[in-house]
C-alpha cells in the first residue's frame, strides 16, 4: 500500500497535475455557485477538457478538483441566498442560511469549508484502508435496505416538527411526496398526475422546487418586509471568519462521526451525499442537548457542519464502489466512470492490479483536491461573503435572475420559469402560514427513490414481509421510526 | 379564519383531488396482478394528507403557533411587480433572446424596488447578462439564444 501511495504523490505532485487541480478547484467553485449547475453537470461538461489531456491520472486529478470545487460552490449559494443547486447541499441551508442572516455568513462559510475538507480527507483515508472490504458489504444492500435507509432520511423532518409543528411539518412531508408522484417513474409505463401537460412528463424539475421553497420566499419575505434580512451588521462582521475554541470544541466531534457515518453511506450505491447530509443532520440534532437542538434550523453551527461534513465524506465514499466494483454509486461517479471508459481505464477489482497508477493518483488527488480547495477559498470568502452587504435594489433582483437562470438551464424550457414562479407564491403563503418547507423538499427529494425501492422490495417478496424477515430492513426502520418519534414525544408538551 | 387552517383546509380539498385522481388511474392488464401499483402510495398519500389536513382543521387554536400577520404593514405593491416581471421574464426569454430579457429583467425589478441611478443599472445588467450568457453558451456549450428572434 505504502509503494502506491508513494506513486500516487509521485504522479499528483508533477507541477502540471498541481496547476490542473488549482485549475478544477477554482472552476468547480465558480461554476458551482450557479444553481443549476451541480457537480454531475460541471464535470459533464468537463469532460472533453479532461479527454484532451490525454493522460488518464491528469484527467482525473482536473476532474477531482472540479467536483470538489463545485460541491463547495453549491454550498456557498446554499449558505449565502438560501439557493441550494443541488440536493446534497439542502441540508446546509438550513442552518447555514440563518447564520449568514444573522451576520456571520464569513463564519458559515469558514466552517463549511473546513468541514467539507475534513469530511474529504477522513473519507480519503477510510478509502485507502477499506475499500475492497466494504464494496462487498455494499453489495449486500438490497431494495428492502435501502428503502429502509430512505425512511431514516426521512427523519430529518423531525428538525422542523417543534412547538406545535408536528402535524404541518407532516402534512409539508406528504405534500413533498405528492410532488414527487408526478410524472413518469422508472417502475410504471405511464406518466401521473401530469394533468395532460407535456411538461410535466419528466415530473417537477428538483432545482425549480428547491428555488421555489426557499430562495423565492426569501426574496419576497426581504420584499413585502424590508425589515428583514440583514440589519445593521458591518461589512467587518460578514467577513469576519473568526471561530472561537468553545466553537470549534462543539463541531469537532460531529465532524467525527459525520465523516465516518457521511462515508458508510456513501460507499452503498444509490444512497449518495444527499441522503447523507439529511440523515448526518437528523443524527445530530437528536442526540445534541435539549438546549442546543432548539437552535438548530435557526443558525445551529452543529446543524451546518454535520451536513457539510456529511456530504464530503459520502461524495468520497461513493467511489469505493466506482474504483473497486465499476458501479457508480452516483450520477456524478457514473459520468466520472464514462470519463475513465473514454480514457482507456476500465474501473474494478483489477484496476489496482492493471493500473496502479490511476487507482492511487485518484485517491492522492482527492487529498490535494480537499487541500487546494481549503488553501484557495479561505482567503476568498471574505469576498465571496461581501455578497450579502450589497444593497437591496440589487442584491434582489440578481438573487430573482439566478433563481430564475438555474431553473432554467436545468430543464431548457420556459414553462418551468412559470412553475418556479407560482411554486415561489404557494411556498411564500405557506411561510406566512407557519409550515416548514424544509420538509416538502425532504420529501420530495426521497419519494421517488422511496417508492422505486418500496415497489422492488414488495413486487420481489409479494407483500410486506420483508420489513420483518430482513435484520437489516427491520433495524433501520426502527432507527427510523425512532428519529421521528422520540423528538415528536419531546415537543408535545410545548 | 387563520391562514394556517386556510391553508389546511386547502390542503384537503387537494388530497381528496388527488386521492381520487389515483383511484381512477388506469392500470394495465399486467399491472393488476402486482403486489405494488402506480397507483399505491398516492392512495396512501392521499389518505394521510386528508386526515392530517382535518387533524389541524380541528385543533384547538392554542395548540398551534399564532399566525396572525399585519398584511397592511406590508409593501405588496413592490412584490406584485417582482412576481410580473418574473411572469414577463419567462415569456419573453424566448422571443427577445437571453441578453435582452435578462437586462429588461434587472433594469425593471430594480426600478421596482426604488432604484433611480439607470446608468448604472443599465451597465451592471448588460455586464451581468453579457458575462453569464458567455459562461454558460460560449465556455459550457448550453445553447441561450442572446438576441431576439429576427437578429438571430
Amino acid at each position: 500500500m505504502l509503494d502506491g501511495l508513494l506513486l500516487g504523490l509521485s504522479t499528483a505532485f508533477s507541477l502540471k497535475n498541481l496547476l490542473m487541480v488549482i485549475a478544477g478547484c477554482l472552476v468547480g467553485t465558480f461554476i458551482g455557485m450557479l444553481p443549476g449547475l451541480g457537480p454531475m453537470s460541471i464535470i459533464a461538461i468537463m469532460i472533453p477538457v479532461a479527454i484532451s489531456l490525454g493522460d488518464p491520472s491528469t484527467a482525473l486529478i482536473l476532474l477531482a478538483g472540479v467536483y470538489y470545487g463545485a460541491i463547495f460552490g453549491g454550498s456557498t449559494s446554499s449558505i449565502l441566498i438560501n439557493a441550494p443547486g443541488v440536493a446534497g447541499t439542502v441540508a446546509t441551508s438550513f442552518d447555514g442560511y440563518p447564520l449568514a442572516q444573522k451576520g456571520q455568513a464569513g463564519k458559515a462559510l469558514a466552517i463549511a469549508a473546513v468541514c467539507s475538507f475534513c469530511g474529504g480527507t477522513i473519507g480519503a483515508l477510510l478509502l485507502v484502508g477499506f475499500a475492497p472490504a466494504l464494496a462487498s458489504v455494499a453489495l449486500l444492500f438490497h431494495s428492502a435496505e435501502y428503502f429502509a435507509l430512505m425512511m431514516v432520511g426521512l427523519s430529518a423532518i423531525a428538525a422542523f416538527a417543534g412547538k406545535g409543528k408536528v402535524a404541518k411539518a407532516l402534512l409539508m412531508t406528504i405534500l413533498g411526496l405528492m410532488l414527487s408522484t408526478i410524472g413518469e417513474s422508472a417502475l410504471f409505463n405511464a406518466p401521473r398526475f401530469t394533468m395532460g401537460v407535456q411538461d410535466l412528463q419528466s415530473g417537477v424539475s428538483f432545482i425549480t422546487l428547491a428555488m421555489a421553497m426557499f430562495a423565492l420566499p426569501e426574496v419576497f419575505h426581504m420584499v413585502l418586509d424590508p425589515s428583514r434580512g440583514l440589519q445593521g451588521e458591518s461589512n467587518k462582521q460578514i467577513k469576519n471568519l473568526s471561530v472561537t475554541k468553545n466553537e470549534v470544541k462543539k463541531i469537532a466531534p460531529v465532524v467525527a462521526r459525520q465523516s465516518l457515518q457521511g462515508f458508510f453511506i456513501g460507499v452503498m450505491p444509490g444512497a449518495g451525499a444527499t441522503i447523507a447530509s439529511f440523515l448526518g443532520y437528523a443524527v445530530e440534532r437528536n442526540i445534541a442537548r435539549p438546549e442546543e437542538q432548539k437552535e438548530f434550523g435557526k443558525g445551529s453551527i452543529k446543524g451546518l457542519a454535520a451536513p457539510e461534513t456529511a456530504n464530503n465524506a459520502a461524495c468520497t465514499g461513493s467511489f469505493v464502489p466506482l474504483l473497486t466494483l465499476g458501479i457508480p454509486g452516483s450520477g456524478t461517479t457514473a459520468i466520472l466512470l464514462g470519463a475513465l471508459i473514454a480514457l482507456n481505464v476500465s474501473p474494478g477489482p483489477r484496476l489496482m492490479i492493471d493500473s496502479p497508477e490511476v487507482f492511487w493518483s485518484v485517491i492522492v488527488s482527492m487529498y490535494i483536491g480537499n487541500l487546494v480547495l481549503l488553501l484557495l477559498n479561505l482567503p476568498l470568502i471574505p469576498y465571496i461573503a461581501k455578497v450579502l452587504s450589497v444593497p437591496r435594489n440589487y442584491l434582489v433582483p440578481f438573487i430573482l435572475f439566478f433563481t430564475l437562470m438555474g431553473a432554467y438551464i436545468g430543464q431548457n424550457n420556459a414553462t418551468e420559469l412559470l412553475l418556479l414562479v407560482g411554486l415561489g407564491i404557494c411556498a411564500t403563503v405557506l411561510r406566512f402560514a407557519d409550515y416548514p418547507l424544509a420538509p416538502l423538499l425532504i420529501g420530495f427529494i426521497l419519494g421517488g427513490m422511496m417508492e422505486d425501492n418500496f415497489a422492488r422490495a414488495m413486487n420481489i417478496t409479494d407483500g410486506v414481509s420483508f420489513m420483518w424477515e430482513r435484520p437489516g430492513t427491520l433495524v433501520l426502520l426502527i432507527i427510523g421510526m425512532a428519529l421521528i418519534a422520540i423528538p415528536a414525544y419531546r415537543n408535545r408538551g410545548r | 379564519m387563520r391562514l394556517d387552517r386556510c391553508v389546511a383546509l386547502l390542503f384537503l380539498v387537494v388530497s381528496i383531488v388527488y386521492g381520487l385522481a389515483a383511484y381512477h388511474f388506469p392500470i394495465l392488464p399486467f399491472e393488476r396482478n402486482m403486489a405494488f401499483l402506480p397507483n399505491t402510495l398516492p392512495k396512501v398519500l392521499s389518505i394521510a394528507g386528508a386526515l392530517l389536513s382535518l387533524f389541524i382543521l380541528l385543533s384547538p387554536s392554542d395548540s398551534m403557533e399564532s399566525t396572525d400577520i399585519d398584511f397592511r404593514k406590508f409593501r405588496l405593491g413592490q412584490a406584485s411587480g417582482l412576481i410580473l416581471g418574473m411572469v414577463c421574464y419567462a415569456v419573453l426569454l424566448r422571443p427577445v433572446g437571453f441578453i435582452t430579457a435578462t437586462i429588461l429583467f434587472i433594469l425593471g425589478s430594480s426600478m421596482v424596488l426604488g432604484e433611480r441611478k439607470l446608468y448604472r443599472l443599465l451597465l451592471i445588467a448588460f455586464i451581468a447578462a453579457f458575462s453569464i450568457w458567455y459562461l454558460v453558451q460560449e465556455t459550457l456549450g448550453i445553447y441561450l439564444s442572446p438576441w431576439p428572434r429576427f437578429l438571430s
